[in-house]
């Protein structure tokens, strides 16, 4: 195997076929008892693409990627990982895919580098290209003065990034985030993003659940919304923007969110939304948009895919 | 679950398993050898003294090499036991060390069977250290004593299984208090560490010849004195029966808990 990782990974042989598929799954199902968490899920990864999954807690994303990585059997369906039936040869699948998990399992009885010796041992890699491959993962993370600290001395963010530099071990073809960057300060978020974007541009295949719009947006060539099991959508942020949402919106906050909603607020050609202290106008004409929101201190954005991930999920909380 | 042929040597996954854990023992190494030679040497000294001055001879043999016999068995299934619980437990529980495992080319039945080598490999080593004390107190009767190595891996092992299916059910460390309570010390008092089993009424040595410590036992008390064990196939029948029912039993349960 090479070891080589982060400059020419095996993965762009993949990629020049340009219709190659890394993941596919075809009425995916997981039954516990009488309740359903993954409802007939049909998946289409592209090679080399980013690809979101997201849904409210309890959407059934976790699940789907257990699935996908042949760590839980699905109950209905196939599935098929860089040319493998999963979880049937789930294991050979395994060699060539890495896996940042939601909550960090980083060995607390090692060290930031003797993680990634050890987690190399996993794999069967040794050799002399390990300590170099070792080194250059540390570099990549920023990790590399910080080789002999206890794990318990990282910060969230140096947890984040020496679990990435982990599941990249193995010079992976495929990459499974969940939640690569939730309880991360912004700094610590910009520099993962960035991180992903290098893995992109290598083209290795990344999966990645969010709850963060913004970085599906960012960061996902396509995404599918999930709720309650199954896939609601699934296309380019943009496109789903264009599918589901008016392209003028203006915000409310708050009090004024209030004071509008005290008035008669039916207007035609208008959609409102109220959502926590937020009140949404749509419309696709600005000025009907701008005459509903009348005096009131208002905000103007384009839609984004908020937007639509609220639209087909809903606004009651999710627990 | 389907298993994949197509790689090589499956039976050696387990070893990644087996060498992390030996190597965060080496991590702390030094403190647990003193105590792998130190409570033995302490219980040697304090229990034959005393109890080999009021009682001599027993089976034939000083107390004290009667004792130290026991011992070498009963530390390797305390060692194996403790291991598989409190141990296993804290690496599949709370540090998720199991799960990251998992996330590599590596199967639930990889990840039990290099814990279990594991387990053993730590009753070996502190029936070794036992053995050693005992030797240089001049209570091991000849080189057959040798033989007692490999037989304290297989009991390690057995009792290491054992333990795992209770670590597979448990949902926090309380149950193993009630296992070391209600099976282990029992089992340690009932099948001739202390005293030979004849001194016991009927029923309950009928009973414990069910059990795998005294077969253990029968075993490897003979070695240490310098004689030659009988019945040996039967003994290692027991242990290796009770070894494969904890392996598979466990395994299963493993399975099932993390696979779902």
């Amino acid at each position: 195997m090479r070891l080589d990782p982060l400059g020419n990974p095996s993965s762009v042989a993949a990629r020049q076929d340009g219709a190659a598929v890394a993941v596919r799954a075809r009425g995916l199902s997981k039954r516990y008892g009488d309740r359903v968490v993954v409802d007939g899920v049909d998946l289409c990864v592209r090679a080399g693409e980013c690809f979101g999954l997201l849904g409210p807690n309890g959407a059934g994303k976790t699940t789907t990627l257990r699935m996908l990585l042949g760590l839980t059997p699905p109950s209905a369906g196939s599935i098929e990982v860089l040319g493998l039936p999963v979880p049937a040869r789930a294991r050979e699948m395994r060699r060539r895919a890495g896996v940042v998990p939601q909550f960090d399992n980083l060995d607390p009885d090692f060290t930031v580098a003797e993680n990634l010796a050890t987690y190399a041992s996993y794999f069967g890699l040794k050799g002399p290209g390990l300590k170099a491959r070792i080194a250059e993962l540390l570099e990549y993370a920023q990790l590399a003065d910080r080789a002999d600290a206890p794990i318990q001395a990282l910060s969230g963010g140096m947890k984040r990034r020496l679990t990435l530099a982990r599941a990249l071990i193995n010079d992976p073809a495929l990459l499974v985030l969940d939640e690569p960057t939730t309880g991360l300060d912004p700094q610590a978020r910009q520099h993962i993003w960035e991180r992903l974007r290098r893995l992109l541009n290598q083209g290795r295949t990344l999966i990645l659940t969010t709850h963060y719009m913004e970085e599906a947006e960012r960061l996902c060539d396509r995404a599918a919304i999930m709720d309650h099991g199954r896939i609601v959508a699934c296309d380019s942020p943009a496109a789903l923007i264009r599918a589901h949402i008016e392209p003028h919106v203006i915000e409310l906050r708050a009090r004024d969110a209030d004071t509008f909603l005290g008035r008669p607020h039916a207007f035609a050609g208008v959609r409102v939304e109220h959502v926590g202290e937020t009140v949404l106008l749509y419309a696709h004409d600005r000025e009907r948009l701008l005459a509903a929101a009348g005096a009131l201190p208002f905000i103007q954005r384009p839609a984004n895919l908020e937007d639509v991930f609220l639209k087909l999920t809903g606004r009651e909380l999710r627990d | 679950m389907e298993r994949s042929l197509s790689l090589p040597r499956p039976s050696l996954r387990f070893l990644p398993v087996w060498r992390r854990n030996f190597r965060v023992w080496r991590k702390l190494m030094g403190p647990s050898i003193v105590g792998n030679f130190g409570e033995p040497l302490l219980y040697l000294l304090a229990l034959g003294y005393g109890f080999g001055r009021m009682v001599g001879e027993v089976g034939g043999v000083p107390y004290m090499t009667f004792l130290a016999s026991g011992i070498v068995v009963s530390s390797a299934m305390t060692a194996a036991s403790f291991e598989a619980m409190y141990s296993a437990f804290t690496r599949m529980h709370m540090q998720q060390t199991w799960s990251a495992q998992l996330h590599a080319p590596l199967e639930v039945e990889d990840v039990v069977l290099g814990e279990l080598l594991w387990a053993a490999t730590k009753a070996l080593i502190n029936s070794t250290a036992i053995l050693l004390v005992a030797a240089g107190m001049g209570l091991v009767g000849g080189w057959q004593a040798l033989w007692v190595l490999p037989v304290t891996l297989l009991v390690g092992f057995c009792f290491a299984a054992l333990a795992m299916i209770v670590t597979a059910l448990a949902r926090n460390y309380d149950v193993f208090t009630y296992y070391f309570t209600l099976v282990l010390t029992p089992m340690l008092l009932l099948s001739g560490v202390f005293f030979p089993l004849d001194s016991l009424p009927a029923v309950v040595v009928a009973v414990v010849r069910l059990l795998p410590l005294a077969h253990a036992i029968e075993l490897v008390r003979p070695l240490v004195v310098g004689g030659e064990p009988t019945g040996v196939l039967l003994h290692l029948a027991v242990l290796a029966g009770y070894a494969l029912l904890g392996l598979a039993v466990s395994s299963r349960l493993i399975e099932r808990r993390l696979r779902r």
